[in-house]
């Protein structure tokens, strides 16, 4: 496992929601990025955020670590859950709140 | 590079033939889309799957020579088919 690769994982088994996205949480630099910390934000949920734009290597190596072409992307429980078009299908049908536990 | 939604429709049906594709340009700026995929061959398969299936059929371009794809999967409904 090559060292972006490893320290990929140590993050994502480390915090139980996180989300790899482009940006910071107040400056998100990415309509995808930003749509996704507001799905996270609305749900209430606790969560961490690894901005890739600091880290040529992660930013390569998530895409690789999920075998998923784009950012942002979400893990759960050391789990990839997807992206902002998958985050906004299971905010919408419920199902992103009962995962990441988070009250109404 | 700015890519045309026919070529994207061209290229996820000759890897999902039977794909129904619907795409929108969303910015008009031929590099923003919106794409719905519906497609018998995305049952049993979860969203992740579902998504890798179209990524893989667009070869590598998503996320680099077509900025933004909105993506939403979906398999036939038998139940609210018409006719």
């Amino acid at each position: 496992m090559s060292d972006a690769q490893s320290r990929i994982a140590d993050i994502v088994g480390k915090n139980d929601v996180v989300l790899f996205m482009k940006g910071t949480v107040l400056f998100p630099q990415c309509g995808f990025s930003s749509r996704a910390i507001a799905i996270l934000d609305r749900l209430g949920a606790k969560y961490e955020t690894v901005d890739v734009l600091q880290d040529p290597e992660v930013r390569q190596g998530i895409k690789e670590f999920s075998d998923w072409p784009t950012i942002p992307q979400l893990y759960v429980k050391g789990e990839f859950v997807g992206g902002s078009d998958i985050m906004m299908e299971m905010f919408e049908s419920g199902e992103l709140q009962q995962l990441v536990g988070a009250e109404a | 590079m700015p890519m045309a939604a026919s070529e994207i429709e061209r290229l996820i049906k000759a890897s999902i033939p039977d794909a129904e594709v619907t795409i929108r340009d969303l910015a008009g700026d031929g590099d923003h889309y919106a794409a719905r995929v519906v497609s018998g061959s995305f049952a049993g398969l979860n969203r992740i799957k579902q998504h890798q299936a179209v990524y893989a059929a667009l070869g590598g371009r998503v996320g680099g020579e077509l900025h933004a794809l909105q993506l939403e999967t979906a398999v036939p409904n038998t139940e609210t088919t018409s006719e």
